[in-house]
């Protein structure tokens, strides 16, 4: 499940990689596009698309959108519910499909599972190396930071709150309250009664941001590999910000737009170069939990 | 001779049906029990499907749920019908839809002729079993339990409950002595048929019937009765998670069950292509002649069930997030804490970075910034030198940098110009070594050529600050291994202290050189008017006013030698 917006050249690289994952069917929310994303979408059998020219911001970055129509199609089903720039990484993604996920968190009895978004950028200025379609992005971005996020408990949804990486480092570094939030819960066997509050970020009935274990141990989870930060981010950065149509008066935006003046380099002598999940396990980014 | 099988089935019937054509076709006899609740119309199809094997039957159908007495009542009748239907079966081997041979039949077949009279069951006195869930071992079999552990967890909670309280107590029949075990077994036809046509059996399945998990209790008890050939294992290779629901097992655990040598595995992931083709067929057909081994595989899960009731000490993240005091640990690994070391000696963090395999950083909690080791603007798992960001989420700022060292000795000062919100977490930690100089922050306001009367209040600052830190480190929460000198006390004899606190954290090689404490000449006359100006200068200890250390008006003539 997906809302997007201008995101033609990301597309078929998107689709393809979940459907070799595993996925069965695409719900897809375009949000007046005009790159033809809407047309290569309605060619695909395997997406419900539908078309909203209606505000961004007033759906609350699009969660309402979503919600009705997990609510409306979702019930009982597994969904996963990622951005066109999200690529979900879980323990054994390598050799077990989504469906032996979600086939051993139903004998689990787990209804959700949690995936930290993971900000992924290329070493050198953002634009040296242009993104070409249906181009792995990870090619291009390809580094990471391994160690520097800070979490702390919402007391409200009873979620994590997890920020820090590249952006708190580059472009937050003295103002960290407002470094965006990392904690993502994208996989969630669906009720017709949950429903994502902010984003992917928590939901309701809180039980389900339970992603965590608190008496030391550590339950399973993944990541979602994050393809922001590509030569496309700059004109998306500028569109975005006229549009006004982002998350608290687009303050992160704010930010971008006057770091990207300079065209800064993510990358730093102690970035972590993308290998495949279990690097990232062992790095304490993701956990197998109790999956063997 | 031969052994027969004994399947019961829920779910994956296309699987089941796979196993059981591989068995019936290396000429052992299966019987299948297909649970009630499977539909009339898979289940017609499921035994359509088998009707070509003639040595296939299926027995009276169950409606079964976990934990309860019908899946006994299942396999007894399906081995009735076995052992009726097949007489030439001598071992009876109980296996479910989703198990999977992983060695030829024919080395199972020569196994079992080679022990005629063994049973293959694991069964355990209630004492010495370690793997029951939810605290029910003995009281499984003196309590009764009419409801649903899946559906109705509250009410069966609270019948439990009752009945402690009421300490209700069941009868054990006589002669019985409960034992526990896996529920995959393979006994001989004289033990099974004992057990099933005993006169007692009656009043066995009448008191089995309300006994908890009955089907890894029943047969594990009775087979005590009638045989002494038990051999305590099962030949199922079966690994439970920390909440007792088997492990399943993927493609990718392929040579990991080549390698166990056990005879069959559960359960198998009904979507597991390779392992199904690559153990039903005839190219597995490697005769070993090997022991079964799960050696390999127990580490494994057992692992598995390690990280997740334990996890990895010193990681906070999405997944671990401990609750105070469950941290288990609140860094991952030793670190050691040096305060007022870099203000009395010169150029300390070189010295020490020289002298001990060790990461020395400087005031990592200074207010300016992080003074990471080498003046580094970014440190391991790129974490930055932003004084904002550390100071936004302070603990998370030490555990990752703990964290991200693994395998590296960290060391660093701190003092009372830096910011404090750490204190606590320092003086708690079981990981640090918290070498203290009290009062040695004087020394740079000494040097230093302010206004004596800022130099005064700076001076009351920070001795005001430090004694707060002083009282964690010495208050009955405190967990670090702490030390504390008064600076008077340090300099009139440096090296002990230097030395144990060197020695700590293992030289590189040997120490060859001191370091050079900075001279404080009038530091004594300095104290005396910062009390003159209403100051009281205590945690220094005790400065005569015209001490002067003579050691330290020349350089050291000889190096300092430590055994």
């Amino acid at each position: 499940m997906s809302t997007l917006r201008n995101e033609r050249v990301r597309l078929p690289y998107f689709l393809d990689y979940y459907r070799a994952l595993g996925a069965n069917h695409f719900l897809v929310v375009d949000n007046d596009s005009d790159d033809g994303s809407r047309d290569y979408l309605a060619e695909q059998s395997d997406v419900s698309l539908w078309t909203t020219t209606a505000s961004y911001k007033r759906s609350r970055f699009g969660v309402d959108w979503l919600n009705w129509l997990a609510r409306r199609h979702a019930h009982g089903h597994w969904v996963l519910t990622v951005d066109p720039d999200e690529f979900f990484i879980y323990p054994f993604a390598d050799t077990r499909n989504l469906r032996a996920l979600t086939d051993w968190l139903d004998a689990s009895s787990i209804r959700s599972f949690g995936a930290m978004l993971l900000d992924m950028y290329p070493k050198g200025p953002l634009d040296s190396k242009p993104y070409r379609e249906g181009q792995d992005p990870f090619e291009i971005a390809s580094w990471f930071d391994s160690g520097n996020y800070m979490i702390t408990k919402n007391p409200k949804f009873g979620n994590l709150w997890i920020q820090g990486g590249p952006r708190a480092r580059a472009f937050f570094p003295d103002n960290p309250a407002r470094a965006p939030a990392l904690n993502k819960i994208p996989l969630v066997k669906w009720h017709r009664s949950y429903t994502y509050v902010s984003s992917t970020h928590n939901l309701l009935p809180r039980g389900l941001n339970q992603i965590f274990d608190e008496w030391g141990g550590e339950k399973a989870s993944g990541i979602l590999l994050h393809a922001k930060f590509l030569d496309t981010f700059s004109n998306k950065a500028e569109e975005e910000l006229e549009r006004k149509q982002h998350y608290a008066a687009s303050h992160e935006y704010k930010a971008y737009a006057a770091k990207l003046k300079d065209n800064p380099d993510l990358w730093c002598k102690w970035s972590e170069q993308y290998i495949n999940w279990r690097q990232l396990e062992i790095l304490g980014l993701m956990s197998k939990g109790n999956w063997a | 001779m031969s052994v027969g099988f004994v399947m019961l089935v829920h779910t994956a019937l296309d699987r089941a049906e796979q196993v059981a054509r591989h068995w019936a076709l290396h000429d052992c006899p299966v019987v299948i029990h297909v649970d009630k609740k499977v539909s009339r119309k898979d289940h017609s199809a499921f035994v359509s499907a088998l009707s070509d094997l003639d040595n296939v039957r299926f027995s009276k159908r169950f409606s079964c749920e976990w934990g309860t007495w019908s899946l006994v009542e299942a396999s007894q009748a399906a081995s009735e019908l076995l052992l009726q239907e097949f007489p030439e079966a001598r071992h009876v081997f109980l296996s479910s839809g989703s198990c999977l041979p992983l060695r030829p039949v024919q080395e199972l077949k020569d196994y079992l002729d080679e022990r005629p009279m063994t049973n293959f069951i694991e069964s355990v006195t209630t004492e010495d079993v370690p793997w029951t869930v939810g605290g029910l071992d003995e009281e499984r079999f003196t309590l009764r339990f009419p409801f649903s552990w899946k559906r109705r967890r509250r009410l069966f909670d609270a019948y439990v409950r009752i009945q402690r309280r009421f300490k209700f107590k069941r009868k054990i029949p006589e002669g019985l002595v409960p034992h526990l075990g896996s529920q995959w077994w393979c006994l001989t036809r004289q033990t099974l048929t004992a057990i099933l046509e005993d006169p007692d059996r009656a009043t066995y399945d009448r008191y089995f019937s309300k006994v908890w998990i009955p089907d890894e209790s029943y047969y594990q008890t009775l087979v005590r009765l009638y045989s002494t050939n038990i051999e305590s294992r099962s030949l199922t290779l079966s690994k439970f998670d920390f909440q007792g629901k088997p492990h399943i097992f993927y493609d990718d655990h392929m040579q990991l069950l080549r390698r166990s040598d056990c005879f069959v595995a559960r359960k198998i992931w009904p979507h597991a292509d390779k392992l199904y083709d690559g153990f039903l067929s005839e190219n597995a057909a490697i005769i070993t002649g090997a022991e079964p081994n799960p050696g390999k595989i127990d580490r494994i899960f057992s692992k598995a069930v390690e990280r997740r009731t334990k996890g990895r000490a010193g990681l906070y993240m999405q997944s671990r997030f401990p609750n105070a005091g469950w941290e288990n640990g609140l860094t991952g690994a030793p670190y050691a804490v040096f305060e007022g070391f870099s203000e009395l000696f010169e150029n300390f963090e070189d010295w020490l970075s020289r002298m001990v395999g060790a990461r020395v950083h400087g005031h990592l909690f200074a207010p300016e910034r992080a003074e990471f080791a080498g003046g580094q603007s970014v440190f391991a798992g790129a974490l930055s030198d932003s004084a904002a960001l550390r100071d936004y989420n302070p603990r998370a700022f030490l555990t990752n940098l703990i964290w991200n060292t693994r395998g590296e000795r960290q060391c660093f000062q701190f003092g009372p110009r830096d910011t404090q919100d750490i204190s606590w977490d320092l003086a708690k930690d079981s990981n640090a070594t918290i070498s203290v100089i009290s009062g040695a922050w004087a020394v740079p306001l000494f040097y230093s050529n302010a206004n004596f009367s800022d130099i005064r209040k700076e001076a009351a600052r920070l001795q005001k600050i430090e004694a707060k830190h002083l009282d964690a480190l010495r208050s009955f929460y405190a967990k670090a291994r702490v030390r504390i000198w008064p600076l008077a006390e340090f300099v009139e004899n440096p090296m002990e202290p230097l030395q144990t606190t060197i020695d700590e954290l293992g030289t590189r090689h040997r120490l060859t050189e001191a370091p050079r404490i900075v001279s404080l000449d009038g530091f004594g006359q300095f104290l005396q008017n910062l009390k003159n100006q209403g100051m009281h200068p205590h945690l220094m200890g005790d400065f005569p006013v015209s001490h002067t250390l003579h050691r330290n008006k020349k350089k050291p003539s000889k190096p300092y030698l430590v055994k």
